[in-house]
């Protein structure tokens, strides 16, 4: 009796421990100091793709969102098709801006963000395994992807990285169960 | 004695081959960009030259052009300039989809010799004009139709189903023509008339053809459902190529019907 009744209230808590606490994912951005005379923020798309390529959801696309000559999409949406891959796996699909994933081209540095599943922008992911793919695009520079398989939902917290040769410098993508 | 005849046969040959090679001068339309995020506009340089892509040959006629915009309508080209070595003009694309440029081109030639003076004769025309140009004394008349397409693709935003011709000899892209990248396989299907060409020569070229020792044309076949692919060794601008004859003239007199067709694809890296 007295048992019963002293598993009764752990039991409840591992039943709501699933929704409460959904697994996130932290993703870590390092944008390289580049020595170029003429030197622009890249616009960066970062993305989950599923494993056979298509998008699961875009996190965050970060490009010239100002809107001088009164243009309320953004004067560099022009070049958003420069990230190529991005682009014609779903990007061109997206109507800019879209709050919570749009925003403004950051300086070197490194940049977090941080993703709760089933909280906009990130999607509810079925079971399986997963890229996070990571483009930048400079004017006047290069292009580069980097991405970094996983599997979903984590079973441990894991923090894989991968690391850009030109225009990305570490990418890193922290799991949490 | 005998070399220098074997040397002047020899010219002769090369000469002849000379003359056959001129005749194959490529037809492209070149455009600045195939890809755009929004509303835009696309130049187009339109040239017929040996090396793709560069216009040191003559220019490509546009009387032909025909441009379609996303929903079917026909938009009219800008800043049309008519240059020595190529043509150049600009599109106004500003529909979300796909753009088909094409310059079509329906004609006929004739070659007779004339009754009176016995010399050979030629003359180009359309299919209703040509009969007007030889003179009903003509001797050993031939005609001969011809039916080109020369076509490239511009896409904004999500690219769009393009409607198929149905005439001639065209390209039936799986997936969307301007969706091509490097080390990916794509697939096409060549129709004449709207019906599969089947086993029909398709070549397919790299542009920058002046920055390499060889050509390097990848040299194809459609198969029975005139379906053929390909895998884009490196990106870059295209040149794909195909022609054909048969006898389904429209102009009476007409025995050969010859078709062509190139279009103009790029490959992302």
């Amino acid at each position: 009796m007295h048992v019963r009744y002293s598993l009764a209230p752990i039991a409840m808590s591992a039943l709501l421990a699933t929704p409460a606490f959904a697994a996130s994912l932290a993703v870590n951005i390092e944008i390289p100091r580049l020595n170029v005379s003429e030197y622009h923020r890249p616009y960066v798309a970062t993305w989950i793709e599923r494993a056979d390529n298509t998008v699961a959801g875009t996190l965050a696309v970060w490009y010239d969102v100002r809107t001088k000559t009164n243009n309320p999409e953004g004067e560099g949406t022009k070049w958003l098709k420069d990230m190529r891959q991005w682009w014609r796996r779903g990007g061109r699909e997206l109507a800019v801006p879209v709050d919570g994933v749009t925003g403004a081209t950051k300086p070197a540095g490194k940049h977090q963000l941080s993703f709760s599943e089933g909280t906009a922008p990130m999607p509810k992911l079925a079971p399986g395994a997963y890229k996070l793919v990571v483009e930048a695009a400079r004017e006047v520079g290069g292009r580069e992807v980097v991405s970094i398989p996983f599997q979903w939902p984590p079973t441990a917290v894991a923090q894989p990285t991968a690391t850009g040769k030109e225009e990305l410098g570490e990418v890193k993508l922290e799991l949490k169960p | 004695m005998t070399r220098s005849i074997l040397r002047a046969t020899g010219l002769a040959i090369a000469l002849s081959a000379i003359a056959s090679a001129s005749m194959a001068h490529n037809a492209w339309l070149l455009p600045s960009s195939t890809v755009f995020s929004k509303a835009d506009t696309v130049t187009v340089d339109a040239a017929v030259s040996n090396d793709l892509f560069v216009a040191n040959h003559a220019p490509l006629r546009l009387d032909g052009l025909q441009i379609t915009a996303p929903d079917g309508s026909t938009v009219k080209p800008e800043s049309e300039a008519k240059l020595k070595l190529r043509n150049v003009f600009d599109v106004s694309v500003a529909q979300p989809g796909t753009y088909r440029i094409a310059v079509v081109n329906a004609g006929a030639f004739a070659s007779w010799k004339d009754k009176a003076t016995g010399q050979n004769k030629r003359a180009r025309g359309t299919a209703e004009t040509i009969g007007k140009e030889i003179p009903a004394d003509a001797q050993d008349v031939a005609i001969t139709q011809s039916s080109g397409r020369i076509e490239t693709f511009v896409t904004v935003g999500k690219p769009s189903a393009l409607k198929p011709i149905g005439q001639g000899l065209e390209l039936i892209v799986a997936g969307s023509p301007t969706d091509l990248v490097k080390g990916e396989k794509a697939s096409f299907t060549l129709n004449l008339d709207g019906q599969p060409a089947k086993n029909l020569d398709v070549t397919v070229t790299a542009g920058n053809t002046q920055y390499r020792d060889k050509l390097e044309e990848i040299k194809l076949k459609t198969d029975d459902k005139g379906q053929f692919s390909v895998t884009w060794p490196t990106a870059g601008m295209y040149w794909l190529d195909a022609s054909t004859k048969d006898n389904k003239t429209t102009v009476p007199q007409a025995k050969e019907r010859r078709l062509n067709y190139a279009a103009t694809l790029e490959v992302m890296p």
